[in-house]
């Protein structure tokens, strides 16, 4: 200490900051937060509050789809309204009856499909209406180039992770690919997830899905998510299973859960 | 068999005991996604009335799940002490709350008490239980515990120290945990929470917070809250392990939720024992409850919620603990809907753990899909500092970036010491003098960011910066 060489000036740890994203050096008058720094929390808070509560502008999803060049069908959970779909996760999980009628039309003329993409709301519409088209256009490239039959596209008002189940059930595909909106921390609202599953149908365990997580501008990137669905896909239609009875090639490939919380 | 009470020439039944006290809980989304809640508020007031009216002998007599089905309730079975209980065993719920808040339950009778008390007991009273009663009772009760440091004398609060960071970045970890030690943040623990389950990890992660401590003379102890298998594990190839964590739930079917039973968490204990780290007399086993756990798990057996963390604290009680927390605004508005149930939950949860003699401490904390915010956890803060909690949980600027949730920040224990008067740890408030971090009267000497000399060489642990 006292023996050490002397430094130029003594060191802080705001010269630290890089070397973590957490919140560290922000000073302090008395017990409180420096002006700034207490109004730039409450930002990141309203922001992922607005985040969280905002509906999905369903309209805007399907335009955006339909610029692709992807067909897409719109259905609810059987959830009411946002208070409920936070109380309530068991109803987000599930259709309510016009939608289950509406899909259950689509089954692909007998034939089925083998993949279907499903784009719910989750606990981010910000990071839907960020995220979703692009990753789901993505993705249906890569299925069109690998042969595969795709269904029209299903956004899902209100729903959760497990919605994907009875869509895909009812669609009789045989892979359900659902893009969904992350729950959102203070420093990132936008995060897309996305879920892999072979075989949809209610009640499945979440071990039986692959998620791939931090689809966003400043995390994993759309298109290298899309090649991580892909072969995901591919190696499902291979094995029939997901989840952690998924045997994996390249270690790099995202795992199955369980971590996740939606 | 059934209760009831008549209100008004309106006659409520409540067909059994959990029942009884389900619709007695006060309003909570988890139990109404259970569909184990009353009514609306005249039901609840009913089964409150009849709950009052029970004798407290009735719990012993009717288990709300069986203990030839459930080791937990096995557990609060064999371990009642019918001498301690001798002197409440007269009493109704009702009277019960009544004595709880007489002189005559001073510290010295409420301790005496703990071990006759079950954690339906001290479930059920709290149901009948305003804030201030649970506040004015719970600060009767100190529980005091010892490592290192000190932890819950009367007029004290610890803090733990969570420097998470979202790979486990040892640089990251390190220069969050300097960041807490110099708001005067770690005399409970220095806890991280690590983001893989992997034994390279753990035992990196000890092995740093090791190196810390020995650096800079902290009167601590720390914890790598990794699950209790990696610990065993750990702790086989000689790593520096403090305290050894798990989180539990109340019935043995949550517990196997979490991957444990009461026999590994044995096993950890005995392990942690033999490495000799902690002084004769002291704890060293760390536990983490929340609300809602049993209920996510589908291993509630029709329970509300609140009883369940109740009997959660019987696991914990087992294996004298040196630290428990309910992580109590969490697991999210599905079973802690706003700001009034979290509140209400962390009181709740601070005075059945300590009336059962648990150091308990909480984790003031929300997510942002909860009605809450920070100024809930002003709120809950100060309710608890009065309450006499032994620790709270902060983390830099209440941000908490590998859990994605908010806590309480560094700040808010400055806040506790300065203006609430509650002061560290003694030998960690000696410490943070002798390091010049706080001056003569306890307060922060400086805001700015500079690291005192004593501390600068906790930099030079950093990669490209050893001198």
């Amino acid at each position: 200490m006292s023996e050490e060489p002397a430094r130029p000036g003594p060191p802080t740890l705001r010269d630290l900051r890089g070397l973590t994203q957490a919140r560290i050096a922000l000073g302090a008058h008395g017990a409180g937060l420096p002006t700034g720094a207490a109004l730039a929390f409450g930002l990141d808070h309203a922001r992922a509050r607005e985040a969280v509560w905002t509906p999905l502008d369903v309209a805007a999803i399907r335009e955006g789809l339909r610029a692709q060049g992807l067909d897409s069908v719109e259905v609810r959970s059987a959830v009411s309204d946002r208070a409920e779909y936070l109380r309530r996760p068991d109803r987000g999980r599930s259709l309510d009856a016009e939608s289950a009628a509406l899909l259950a039309g689509l089954d692909g003329h007998g034939q089925g499909f083998d993949v279907a993409i499903v784009i719910a709301d989750g606990l981010s519409a910000t990071a839907v209406a960020l995220n979703a088209v692009p990753a789901a256009a993505a993705l249906a490239a890569r299925v069109r180039r690998a042969g595969w039959r795709l269904a029209p596209v299903v956004v899902a008002s209100q729903g959760r992770v497990a919605i994907g189940d009875p869509i895909g059930a009812r669609l009789g595909a045989r892979c359900v690919v659902v893009l969904i909106g992350e729950r959102p921390g203070l420093s990132a609202s936008d995060s897309l997830g996305c879920y892999v599953t072979f075989g949809p149908e209610p009640g499945l365990p979440d071990s039986r899905r692959n998620c791939i997580s931090n689809i966003r501008q400043d995390g994993l990137a759309v298109e290298a998510a899309a090649g991580q669905m892909e072969a995901l896909l591919r190696a499902m239609l291979v094995q029939g299973t997901s989840g952690v009875a998924l045997r994996r090639e390249d270690p790099a490939d995202p795992t199955a859960l369980p971590g996740a919380r939606n | 068999m059934a209760y009831a009470t008549t209100i008004e020439g309106t006659r409520f039944t409540f067909p059994d005991l959990r029942s009884l006290l389900a619709k007695a809980t006060p309003e909570r989304s988890g139990d109404q996604l259970a569909g184990l809640c009353a009514e609306g508020p005249v039901e609840r007031l009913a089964a409150q009335i009849a709950l009052a009216d029970l004798p407290l002998r009735t719990f012993l007599a009717e288990e709300l799940i069986p203990s030839d089905e459930d080791e937990v309730s096995d557990l609060i079975a064999r371990r009642h002490d019918a001498g301690a209980f001798a002197p409440v065993s007269s009493l109704t719920v009702g009277a019960f709350r009544e004595w709880l808040l007489s002189p005559a339950a001073d510290a010295q009778a409420l301790a005496a008490l703990s071990p006759g008390l079950t954690p339906e007991m001290v479930a059920a009273v709290s149901k009948i239980c305003r804030l201030q009663d649970l506040v004015a009772v719970a600060a009767k009760r100190p529980v005091v515990t010892r490592f290192r440091s000190t932890i819950g004398l009367p007029g004290r609060l610890a803090t733990r120290n969570q420097p998470n960071h979202p790979t486990d970045s040892s640089e990251g970890i390190l220069i969050s945990a300097l960041d807490g030690l110099l708001m005067g943040s770690g005399d409970a623990v220095i806890g991280v929470n690590p983001a893989t389950d992997s034994l390279p990890d753990y035992i990196r992660i000890v092995e740093l917070l090791e190196t810390l401590r020995l650096r800079l003379d902290v009167p601590t102890q720390h914890c790598c809250l990794g699950h209790v298998t990696v610990a065993i594990e750990a702790m086989a190839r000689g790593a520096p392990v403090d305290l050894v964590f798990q989180s539990v739930a109340g019935s043995q079917k949550a517990n196997a939720g979490f991957g444990v039973d009461l026999a590994v968490l044995r096993e950890a204990a005995e392990a942690a024992r033999a490495l000799g780290r902690c002084p004769a007399g002291g704890q060293f086993m760390y536990f983490e409850t929340g609300q809602g756990s049993a209920l996510s798990a589908d291993a509630h057996w029709g329970v509300d919620q609140q009883t369940m963390e109740a009997r959660a604290y019987a696991v914990a009680r087992e294996f004298d603990p040196l630290l428990v927390n309910t992580v109590v605004g969490f697991i999210g508005p599905e079973y802690l809907y706003n700001g009034k149930q979290i509140i209400r939950a962390g009181l709740e949860d601070h005075f059945c753990g300590k009336l059962l003699g648990l150091p308990m401490g909480v984790d003031v904390c929300y997510t942002n899909h909860a009605d809450a915010d920070g100024e809930d956890m002003d709120a809950l803060l100060t309710l608890l500092c009065a309450a006499g909690v032994n620790f709270v949980i902060t983390v830099p600027g209440a941000d908490d970036v590998m859990l994605n949730y908010q806590s309480l920040s560094h700040h808010d224990a400055v806040f506790a010491r300065e203006t609430l008067g509650r002061r560290p740890a003694p030998e960690f408030e000696a410490w943070l003098r002798d390091v010049r971090i706080t001056d003569a009267q306890g307060r922060l000497a400086s805001a700015t960011g500079a690291l005192p000399p004593a501390l600068a060489e906790a930099s030079r642990l950093l990669p490209g910066r050893a001198a």
